[in-house]
């Protein structure tokens, strides 16, 4: 049975954006719906473990979004997103608790965050490799890394907080290895005098693992194991060594999951999705805020979900204050990416061998064979697994400097029943 | 044991799990290794832990395909782990 839904403002992502834009449009008076994937609202970096403490932020903003009059859908899986006109209201195909829902939004915010950059090396799909944030995410949702020898390898401040985390619950941390240089490291940190909170967070989070190494420039080239992880070999680029290891996180700085923009045609450049002053895309009606519009943290994302929640509503509020704060966040972030992009040398870790696309099993030989992300996905189905790409076009677009392919709905796997029901999806121009 | 601890089936053996966590880290934590096996009859587990990946499939209550880490224990949950995709 479908289930219909309407609302003046459907804001897709449950992170720090999307509940500032649900609050900021409900409290406008605007009929809001909030879509989320997971349990609860707070997207990846407000989870929280059961009984834990949340931090105060994430705190007050939940209180917001519960007393605010906006309504959220848990355990939704947003499939395609469309509109008949330009007059008429976006309907967004959804998945919900195993039947299908259609939401009619006369505007849209879109807030679906970000996921992990994974380089491949050899190994790196053995069990017991996790992403940084996704070791993160699992010890959050109860798992125990008590007792486990644990690596991290990777790039960018999320390093921080989850050697922290990991070695707060019993984790026996080997070492914590950053990609970046350490002139780039030391130049970061220094340029942090302008945010005296967030060095002395940067200070907290490394005392909590004060007892284990932090190695600027320095990267994972392998992982071992026949059936799970046993061993990492490290490099600093003059001397490779190996650890000992159960866990190995590894994960380079986060992309935008920028899929259901372009499923709406919004312009994407270098990934993110291009809004302007009031964080429009350029669909008339689409709204962008977060991660998705750039990396750049969860202040940054609550701005911006304050100016688009408060634009989607359509009443002229002004916002110029907001808009001020987020200019100087922005700036902030383009430094950080620039510190901790990834380095060349990570290419070089990648052999013929090597999986890159993990769900269907392709090697790095496979995929070379094409010119571009479409002949690969046509000649070697990399691509076409249950991940749509998700995990492997934002890797080839680093090693081959490739585009990802075109997105097509379903955006999600989704139930026969549920597309079934979906009775107007041959107008949309996707094809079986 | 507490009394609030739930009960789930993996591969018919009978589990007891704290409530609140979600299957992947119910998984993880009895070292459960091999969430399911790949085309190529390799073992994966959870990479992401946020549903995007899709290495944590296993199938529940006969229904397969299921991200583990975006599910959250349920009391007489029947799993099976390792299949290879159909």
């Amino acid at each position: 049975m479908t289930r219909a839904e309407r609302a003046d403002v459907v804001v897709i992502g449950a992170g720090p954006a999307g509940i500032a834009a649900a609050v900021s449009a409900a409290d406008l008076g605007a009929s809001v719906l909030l879509l989320d994937h997971g349990l609860e609202p707070g997207g990846q970096i407000w989870r929280h473990r059961a009984g834990a403490r949340v931090p105060r932020t994430a705190s007050r903003w939940l209180a917001r979004l519960r007393r605010s009059g906006a309504r959220v859908l848990r355990g939704v899986s947003v499939l395609d997103v469309r509109r008949a006109d330009d007059g008429s209201p976006f309907e967004i195909v959804a998945e919900h608790d195993g039947t299908s829902a259609i939401v009619h939004a006369r505007r849209i915010v879109l807030a679906t965050g970000a996921r992990e950059l994974f380089i491949p090396f050899p190994g790196w799909t053995l069990p017991g490799v996790t992403g940084v944030g996704g070791a993160q995410a699992l010890l959050k949702a109860g798992t125990s890394f008590s007792g486990r020898r644990v690596v991290i390898a990777g790039s960018g401040p999320l390093l921080l907080p989850v050697a922290a985390s990991l070695a707060s619950v019993g984790a026996r941390l080997a070492i914590v290895a950053e990609q970046a240089p350490r002139e780039s490291v030391v130049s970061f940190v220094s340029g942090l005098w302008r945010s005296p909170s967030l060095l002395a967070q940067a200070a907290q989070y490394r005392a909590r693992f004060a007892a284990t190494r932090y190695s600027t420039g320095t990267w994972v080239t392998e992982a071992h194991g026949t059936e799970h992880l046993t061993a990492v070999t490290l490099t600093d680029g003059r001397c490779t060594w190996r650890e000992e290891a159960d866990v190995l996180c590894t994960g380079y700085g986060l992309v935008p999951s920028v899929e259901l923009a372009r499923l709406l045609g919004c312009d994407v450049r270098d990934g993110a999705v291009v809004v302007d002053d009031t964080q429009q895309t350029s669909i008339a009606g689409v709204y962008a805020a977060g991660e998705v519009t750039g990396i750049g943290g969860a202040p940054l994302a609550l701005v911006e979900g304050e100016i688009a929640g408060t634009a989607a509503t359509a009443r002229h509020v002004a916002v110029g204050s907001l808009m001020h704060r987020r200019d100087a966040l922005r700036e902030s972030a383009r430094r950080m990416r620039a510190t901790f992009a990834p380095r060349a040398e990570l290419r070089a870790c990648v052999t013929p061998d090597t999986i890159v696309c993990r769900c269907e099993d392709v090697t790095l030989a496979a995929v070379s064979r094409a010119p571009n992300a479409r002949a690969a996905k046509l000649y070697t189905r990399a691509g076409m697994g249950p991940c749509q790409g998700r995990t492997c076009a934002p890797a080839l677009s680093f090693l081959c400097g490739w585009a990802p392919d075109t997105v097509r709905s379903p955006v999600e796997p989704a139930l026969v029943s549920v597309l079934a029901t979906d009775s107007t999806s041959s107008d949309s121009g996707a094809t079986s | 044991m507490s009394r609030r601890d739930i009960r789930i089936v993996v591969n018919d053996r009978e589990l007891r799990v704290k409530p609140g966590i979600t299957l992947a880290a119910a998984l993880l934590n009895e070292g459960i290794q091999d969430f399911r096996t790949s085309v190529t009859g390799t073992p994966r587990a959870p990479l992401c832990g946020m549903g995007v990946c899709f290495e944590c499939r296993v199938t529940v209550d006969d229904i397969a395909q299921q991200r583990a880490c975006l599910i959250a224990v349920r009391d007489g949950m029947r799993v099976r782990t390792g299949s290879v995709d159909e």
